[in-house]
């Protein structure tokens, strides 16, 4: 092993070739993005999850890279959902070729369940919610009418 | 003009008064019509299909008379033991089914959110009959009724909620219809694990005054409106029986002499039956008033097609 190689194996993360890199996820919520995207033990993709990286504008953050792979729009709808502060960059040929923040539809339609078990919604299907209080995040259902915040909703 | 021609009806929450006084106004003439059990032939040839997917016996049978004195028809379905529903129909197939043979849905449904669904997924207007513990319109508008017809007034009471606040369709229905009305006090009286939503006291916050009561203190109210609490929602005997009240001629005696004592019935043992004795008890005339109100809805929503 050469220095230069040895020095590359400390390197926090590499670059990546292609692929989606979610920046800004609020500290300690990696986890539930990385649960949204469906990454358990059934994932190929080369994935790379930080968690508790210093940010010159939050303190800490979390951080996901995912080799070969981009979102779609549920997805990005569910992480802006959890993350709302997320930054979303799609890398082509190792750099950046998109670069946008998540943000979360006035009205989610069938992109969460409804946190109420007992909503009508998670019996017939098609859940739908509209954004009730933008700061602190509070989604209303348009069917059981219940309020609910980010953290009550499980993926 | 008549705001609720081929509209849903399936919450208060965002209901205007104007809507509400609309009602009002028309329950009035059907009361009259009522009393006297004159017919009409407002909604001849018109069906209304009842889906109870739960126990009901005054809601049902009152929209199955206010049809049937608008000269209406109704269809029954839902019986969860004789209907397809046992055989696990969804309500969107239910309502599909139906839809080309009816011209309104009533819908009583133990998930939260089953009328606005189905009126999500049919052009048919729906009606609900109570939606799990979320809201009962129609109950509303009937007590609204009954204390206009006590009070002759409907702004500046104090409302005194009592019971279970958490699952009470009624009281959530009642609260937000009552929200829209000039200078409302609404007043909470709950055991601690049955308060009312915080989200509920917020919205309602912003129009009237509210007060959430540590016992159960008449002496403000004009208007008493009792509910049950269901054993079921407090697993602890103890905290069951702490949590319980009841309103007997010796309670009474600390309300205001022209107060009213109402209840959605059915009652348990909430109200001590000595108290219907007591002219402040309005809770038989309350029920009684289903009909009317609900013959105004009905009439209104589906238009004069004589």
């Amino acid at each position: 092993m050469t220095p230069d190689t040895q020095k590359d194996e400390f390197l926090r993360v590499r670059k990546i070739e292609s692929g989606i890199v979610i920046d800004h996820i609020p500290q300690g919520n990696s986890l539930r993005v990385a649960r949204i995207l469906g990454l358990d033990e059934s994932n190929q993709a080369t994935v790379s999850l930080l968690m508790n990286v210093p940010s010159s504008s939050t303190g800490l953050k979390d951080i996901i890279k995912i080799e070969g792979r981009e979102l779609s729009e549920r997805e990005l709808e569910r992480i802006a959902l959890v993350a709302p502060s997320a930054t979303l960059n799609v890398i082509r040929g190792y750099v950046v070729a998109q670069k946008f923040k998540a943000k979360l539809p006035e009205v989610v339609e069938d992109v969460v369940p409804c946190p109420n078990p007992t909503c009508i919604s998670n019996k017939e299907g098609r859940p739908r919610l509209h954004i009730r209080e933008h700061s602190p995040l509070k989604l209303q259902c348009d069917y059981c009418e219940k309020v609910y915040s980010e953290d009550e909703f499980s993926f | 003009m008549n705001a609720w021609k081929g509209q849903d009806v399936i919450s208060t929450m965002n209901w205007e008064r104007e809507a509400m006084e609309s009602v009002l106004a028309t329950a009035e003439k059907m009361n009259v019509a009522f009393r006297k059990k004159q017919r009409s032939t407002t909604l001849n040839g018109t069906v209304m299909a009842s889906l109870f997917f739960e126990p009901s016996t005054r809601t049902r049978v009152s929209f199955k008379s206010a049809m049937r004195l608008l000269g209406g028809e109704e269809t029954a379905f839902g019986d969860p033991k004789t209907s397809s529903s046992a055989k696990g129909e969804s309500l969107y197939d239910t309502v599909k089914a139906l839809e080309t043979q009816v011209d309104v849905f009533v819908i009583r449904h133990p998930n939260e959110g089953a009328a606005a669904w189905a009126a999500a997924n049919t052009d048919v207007p729906v009606i609900n009959a109570g939606d799990g513990n979320n809201q009962h319109p129609t109950q509303a508008l009937l007590d609204l009724f009954t204390i206009q017809q006590n009070k002759k007034k409907l702004d500046g009471l104090t409302v005194l909620l009592a019971g279970d606040l958490k699952y009470g369709r009624t009281v959530h229905s009642l609260a937000y219809a009552l929200s829209k009305f000039d200078g409302i006090t609404l007043q909470f009286y709950s055991p601690s694990t049955l308060r009312m939503p915080s989200f509920m006291l917020k919205d309602l916050r912003e129009f009237v005054k509210v007060q959430e009561l540590d016992s159960m203190n008449l002496a403000d109210a004009d208007v008493i409106y009792a509910t049950r609490i269901q054993k079921e929602r407090i697993s602890d005997p103890e905290e069951y029986r702490k949590a319980s009240y009841r309103i007997d001629l010796e309670v009474m005696k600390h309300a205001k002499e022209d107060a009213i004592l109402m209840h959605p019935l059915p009652r348990v043992d909430e109200i001590a039956v000595e108290v219907d004795r007591d002219p402040r008890a309005k809770y038989l005339e309350q029920e009684s008033n289903g009909v009317p109100v609900r013959m105004a809805v009905l009439s209104m929503i589906l238009g004069d097609r004589s």
